[in-house]
């Protein structure tokens, strides 16, 4: 039996839509990158770090232009000043200006970190990725021959290279540093990324794409290096200082730039002989700036390997 | 156990060997001729020499005469000296050398982890912001510059610091101490940040809620396992410090085996520099291969049954 109910307009209310947009997310959600840049804003430190790095970069290249003059240009009745008006950083035994050629070795080295970081980087990438792709034979191959590579002591392969290396007159091109940097230099890089692929290349997003017919090429370039370029960044930014520590310790022993040209490890030695007649300038400027340069690359590092990190995510 | 130490073994003398060849190729693939560039040699004298270094026979043969005396421990003549061979240089030299670099890991060893843990304790306090001045401090300035700075501003000034040379103890202190610095920052960062991580552990809420004391807490299950990280970092930091000497031994005029390697580059003497070469690189080898040893025995979690991969 049916029942008849009359179905009057006063039966029926309206939906309350107050709730409708309760599980709508209304703050912006903010994606990886922006977050780690808004972490690292809120890094004192880093972000001085990072400053420093965008003036000394910009100096390196201004810098040199600022005082008038040329950075092999001699002054042979002004040598040895001390900081003045004329020379703003004092003058060196051969009366150049030592405030064109700071910068100017600063351009050097910096360059030269720069340049070996990313050296580093490519083949670290490649290497590391190839072998944590590959078949486990390839895998342990692959990283014996790094392992074997890296317990060579770093330096003591780049000064071997730079006198093997080096030109007539005592001295290497800047081609040569970075070459013998990067000879042995990658191996770190490398050791990293192959951890990181034989992690993520058992995730579930690598499995789905695997299933879905991608190659293994494919989800080392598209899934697995985008998600570790958090500790390859604190990995570049690490290597540059080592680089420029590396290639000061080489100007220092004497197989730097060769003069005039100069590189702040270079300027650092010619300073030690000023040091020995009272002319303290000469070796505090370029090592002053040498250490500026390592402690900005060094917390902006640090800095970065906590923002990078999600798990300190506030 | 045995099976991992002999394949570790095998893997650091095959390491050992590759020094030993490539330094070899390097060295022998310079253009010219170590005597030819000494002016106006008469040809007998020049025929001499080569047969007397035997640079007169082929590479290939002159790499087995070199193996072949390595194994005998004859790292050869030097080219530049007349009076001395290339093992009498590294038997003067190392022992200031290893001395300086022992101390220098000393101080570092004592104090970074010392100052790491300081910082971790007082997170955020006054002990922690020094520390971690000086951690910076120390990884900012280049061992060279330290040491020329504590000349020009220590020994200069301070009578009880001699400004170069060797003799005493008290003239190995500075060059120890500038040496030292970089490393002890490292090893205070790293173990900073080591020790902030397990004292958050739920096994040391654990301890302390059994009542053990707060001093036994910090060292009994803190320490012992925040040090771990530190340890394992101490195969580069013997490599660092042993080229870290070079600079060093210049700097402050110290007659180790650095300043022999920085003279053997200046005056390009082959086969001194090839000699003090595979004899670091040997050094360097067989220190990681003990740190290496020396990490399994103290970390319970590595198993060496098993081939990690």
């Amino acid at each position: 039996m049916m029942n008849n109910i009359d179905f009057k307009p006063e039966l029926f209310e309206k939906a309350d839509k107050s709730n409708q947009n309760a599980d709508k997310i209304h703050r912006p959600s903010i994606k990886y990158w922006p977050d780690v840049w808004r972490r690292l804003k809120q890094n004192k430190l880093a972000m001085l770090g990072l400053t420093l790095i965008i003036v000394m970069a910009i100096m390196s290249f201004v810098g040199t232009y600022m005082s008038g003059y040329a950075y092999f240009e001699q002054h042979l009745d002004m040598t040895n000043q001390k900081p003045n008006s004329a020379f703003w950083f004092g003058s060196d035994e051969l009366g150049r200006d030592m405030f064109t050629r700071v910068w100017f070795g600063a351009r050097y080295s910096l360059a030269i970190g720069v340049i070996a970081a990313l050296i580093d980087f490519l083949i670290g990438v490649i290497y590391g990725g190839v072998a944590g792709m590959a078949s486990r034979r390839v895998d342990s191959i692959m990283m014996r021959l790094a392992e074997i590579i890296y317990s060579i002591p770093y330096l003591l392969v780049v000064i071997l290279l730079s006198v093997v290396l080096q030109t007539e007159g005592g001295g290497s091109s800047m081609f040569v540093i970075i070459l013998a940097m990067s000879l042995t230099g990658w191996v770190p890089m490398a050791i990293l990324v192959r951890g990181q692929v034989l992690q993520l290349k058992e995730t579930e997003y690598s499995l789905a794409s695997e299933s879905l017919g991608a190659g293994k090429g494919w989800i080392l370039r598209k899934h697995i290096i985008p998600n570790t370029l958090g500790p390859i960044l604190v990995n570049v930014t690490l290597t540059i200082p080592r680089a420029i520590f590396a290639e000061a310790t080489l100007g220092f022993l004497g197989l730097g730039l060769q003069a005039p040209k100069s590189s702040l490890g270079t300027l650092a030695n010619d300073g030690l002989a000023g040091l020995a007649v009272g002319n303290t300038y000469q070796i505090l400027i370029p090592a002053i700036l040498i250490s500026l340069i390592m402690f900005s690359f060094n917390v902006l590092g640090d800095g970065l390997r906590d923002s990078l990190d999600p798990r300190l995510r506030k | 156990m045995t099976k991992y130490l002999i394949k570790r073994i095998a893997l650091a003398l095959v390491t050992i060997w590759a020094v030993i060849t490539i330094t070899f190729m390097l060295m022998h693939s310079i253009p010219g001729n170590p005597f030819r560039s000494e002016s106006k040699m008469p040809p007998a004298v020049y025929e001499n020499l080569q047969a007397k270094y035997g640079l007169d026979k082929p590479v290939s043969e002159q790499y087995v005469i070199y193996l072949q005396n390595l194994l005998k421990g004859d790292l050869g003549d030097s080219m530049k000296s007349r009076v001395e061979t290339v093992n009498d240089m590294v038997s003067r030299g190392f022992p200031v050398s290893a001395q300086l670099g022992l101390q220098a890991l000393l101080i570092a060893v004592v104090f970074g982890p010392a100052l790491g843990v300081l910082a971790a304790l007082y997170q955020n306090k006054i002990p922690d912001y020094i520390s971690m001045i000086i951690a910076i401090i120390g990884i900012s300035v280049p061992s060279f510059i330290m040491g020329t700075l504590l000349i020009q501003f220590v020994a200069r000034n301070v009578s009880f610091f001699p400004i170069g040379g060797w003799g005493t103890w008290r003239h190995s202190l500075l060059p120890s101490f500038a040496m030292a610095l970089m490393p002890l920052a490292t090893m205070a960062r790293l173990m900073r940040s080591s020790m902030l991580e397990v004292l958050g552990q739920d096994y040391i809420k654990t301890a302390r809620s059994k009542g053990i004391a707060k001093s036994a807490v910090i060292l009994k299950h803190a320490v012992r396992n925040a040090i771990l990280p530190v340890i394992s970092i101490l195969g580069t930091t013997i490599s660092n410090l042993l080229v870290g000497s070079f600079v060093i031994e210049k700097i402050f005029g110290i007659p180790g085996l650095g300043r022999f390697f920085v003279q053997s580059i200046n005056n390009r003497d082959y086969t001194l520099i090839m000699g003090t070469t595979i004899f670091y690189a040997a050094i360097l080898i067989i220190m990681l291969l003990i740190v290496d040893i020396a990490y399994m025995l103290v970390d319970p979690r590595i198993k060496l049954t098993k081939e990690g991969r």
